[in-house]
């Protein structure tokens, strides 16, 4: 079977988050990592590929990308394709026209990602990749089997889980319980660096300024402010619990 | 003068959701500072009779198309629907709760009608005579305000638990509507329900959660009962997930869910940054831990340093005593 699986890289998740002196999220000296969700979505890839079967990793995003396919390389993956969107200014609608392009030059039987990245935490490129691309999506699955020409996924819902079947080709998004993503080996990250990477650029893929202009404009990012700090309610079990249980009546005053 | 706000009703076999109340609640304000009217779009089967109802919220109106094809959520089938009706009255702005199907959905309409979306929204304002959203970033580490300049309809997410419900008395005009379902490529093979008579997690008003300190999967009926006690969800640490003593559905945080419940008791949870991103703006939070020096008690409104397998029964007795 042959399988694409959009990745991305993003903050570490112990990153801290700076604000600079142009009031922008400041990325440098932030460690970087393959987002987790997308490393289901690889390693599920890697799982249903079979022996014939090939794992193409796709990225939109600039050159510091390629650690992250370097990764799912090692991890298994066949080859990768890094897009470079040529803008600073993108935003789900752009990445989702981007990976979408690169992905219909592909053959392919199944698009997998992760269901967000940790980052923007938008969980929308998948399905609008799916929407350009005509596909069925399914969407938060901790499942997945593929036979027959279709794909039974279990998508997690509020209290409860549903199963649902699509035809492929299909989009499938990964969230965590799919599977337990491997590490490479010393062998898979030596293999890694023979492996072809191809890189290219919107531009390149004929996508030009309109069709990559972003819908969704930023206007300011802030810190949360700090919660004020809080204080310990003193005294043995007992005595502790019966205060707390009166300051939440009655100080608080949510009980 | 544009074309109106809409809110997509959540419903799940004709039970609507409370965020439903809490989008209509809110867009009725800014409805009303934009000089705009606010409408509900209700999709489902057999679910009409639920449509004038939502004029109690603030709803002018309820666009609702009551189609046997709908009574299943399925991508397609609603998104066929919705971006119709949306191509069809071109409302200035959709609000969808952030819930399972709402996130779906909308990125599917977004881009269909190829505009943008703002997702898991936590604060809407007017900002230059336009809509402008609030969203956490980097699991709540950041917060961006952003708005959609130029494409339409502005499209976003809200948190549930967000907006508080308050009643209108409207009365609203149901419009029934015929848009095609068309041909749904998602089938619907079984609903599987927890069993539990316990709220849902992202939807709680009080959420009980255990961490590392829970020491063993059959020790989380300590949680479970205090739980009872406040007609609270039970959630947990990723700690507590990766040692496998309870499902990755129930976990808070980063890679888990995020929660804004009014009470938020943490329980043997340290307070790694990864959990606090996903419950860090709960109203109030309560922490048990052994660790004087947790994390937890950096972010906590109370504390008590000490075993929770001592202070969580007791807890659960004086809240008892109180409540009765």
């Amino acid at each position: 079977m042959k399988i694409v699986v959009c990745l991305k890289q993003t903050f570490d998740t112990e990153a801290k988050i700076v604000i600079n002196a142009d009031g922008q999220i400041e990325r440098k000296g932030v460690s970087l990592i393959m987002n987790p969700y997308d490393e289901f979505a690889v390693e599920e890839g890697l799982k249903l590929k079979g022996k014939d079967g090939e794992v193409t990793v796709v990225t939109a995003t600039g050159p510091e990308g390629q650690d992250a396919l370097r990764q799912a390389l090692a991890m298994g993956a066949d080859k990768a394709i890094l897009v470079d969107p040529g803008r600073a200014d993108i935003d789900e609608f752009t990445t989702a026209t981007i990976l979408a392009k690169a992905i219909a030059g592909l053959e392919y039987d199944l698009i997998i990602g992760g269901f967000r990245a940790i980052d923007d935490g938008s969980a929308q490129v998948a399905g609008r990749v799916a929407e350009i691309l005509g596909l069925p999506v399914v969407n938060v699955v901790t499942k997945l089997e593929v036979a027959d020409g279709k794909a039974v996924a279990t998508r997690e819902i509020e209290g409860g889980s549903e199963v649902i079947e699509v035809p492929l080709p299909a989009v499938i998004t990964a969230q965590k319980g799919l599977n337990e993503p491997r590490y490479p080996s010393m062998k898979g990250i030596m293999q890694a660096k023979k492996k072809p990477m191809q890189k290219t650029t919107a531009a390149e893929l004929g996508l030009d300024e309109a069709a990559l202009a972003p819908k969704v404009k930023a206007l300011s990012f802030t810190l949360p402010s700090a919660r004020a700090a809080g204080r310990l309610v003193p005294g043995e079990a007992p005595e502790a619990a019966r205060e707390l249980a009166r300051l939440l009546r009655e100080e608080a005053k949510i009980i | 003068m544009t074309k109106g706000i809409w809110v997509v009703v959540e419903q799940r076999d004709g039970e609507i959701k409370k965020v439903t109340y809490e989008l209509l609640s809110e867009g009725r304000k800014v409805a009303d500072q934009l000089g705009e009217e606010l409408a509900a779009v209700l999709l489902g089967s057999g679910v009409s009779d639920k449509a004038a109802s939502l004029g109690e919220y603030g709803a002018d109106k309820v666009y609702v198309a009551d189609n046997a094809a709908l009574a299943n959520y399925t991508t397609d089938g609603y998104t066929n629907v919705l971006a119709a009706l949306a191509q069809k009255y071109e409302p200035y702005a959709i609000l969808l709760g952030c819930t399972s199907n709402g996130r779906d959905l909308a990125a599917q309409v977004a881009q269909r009608l190829s505009t943008g979306l703002m997702s898991d929204c936590i604060g809407m304002e007017l900002a230059d005579g336009q809509l402008a959203f609030t969203r956490p970033i980097y699991a709540g580490k950041a917060l961006v305000k952003a708005c959609c300049p130029d494409a339409r309809p502005v499209m976003a997410t809200i948190r549930p638990n967000i907006f508080a419900v308050e009643s209108a008395a409207k009365t609203a005009g149901v419009i029934a509507e015929d848009a095609d379902p068309g041909a749904i490529r998602q089938v619907v093979k079984e609903v599987i329900k927890q069993e539990s008579t316990r709220p849902e997690l992202t939807e709680a008003n009080v959420i009980v959660s255990g961490g590392r300190g829970m020491k063993a999967p059959e020790n989380f009926s300590v949680l479970e009962e205090l739980a009872d006690v406040l007609g609270a969800a039970v959630g947990a640490s990723r700690a507590a997930v990766d040692a496998g003593w309870i499902s990755h559905s129930f976990q808070v945080g980063q890679t888990g869910k995020t929660v804004t419940p009014t009470l938020y008791i943490a329980c043997g949870i340290s307070g790694a940054i990864q959990h606090l991103a996903g419950m860090s703006s709960s109203k109030c939070i309560v922490a048990v831990n052994k660790d004087p020096e947790a994390n937890i008690f950096k972010v906590a409104d109370y504390g008590i340093v000490g075993d929770l397998f001592e202070v969580v029964p007791l807890l659960k007795e004086e809240l008892k005593k109180i409540m009765a």
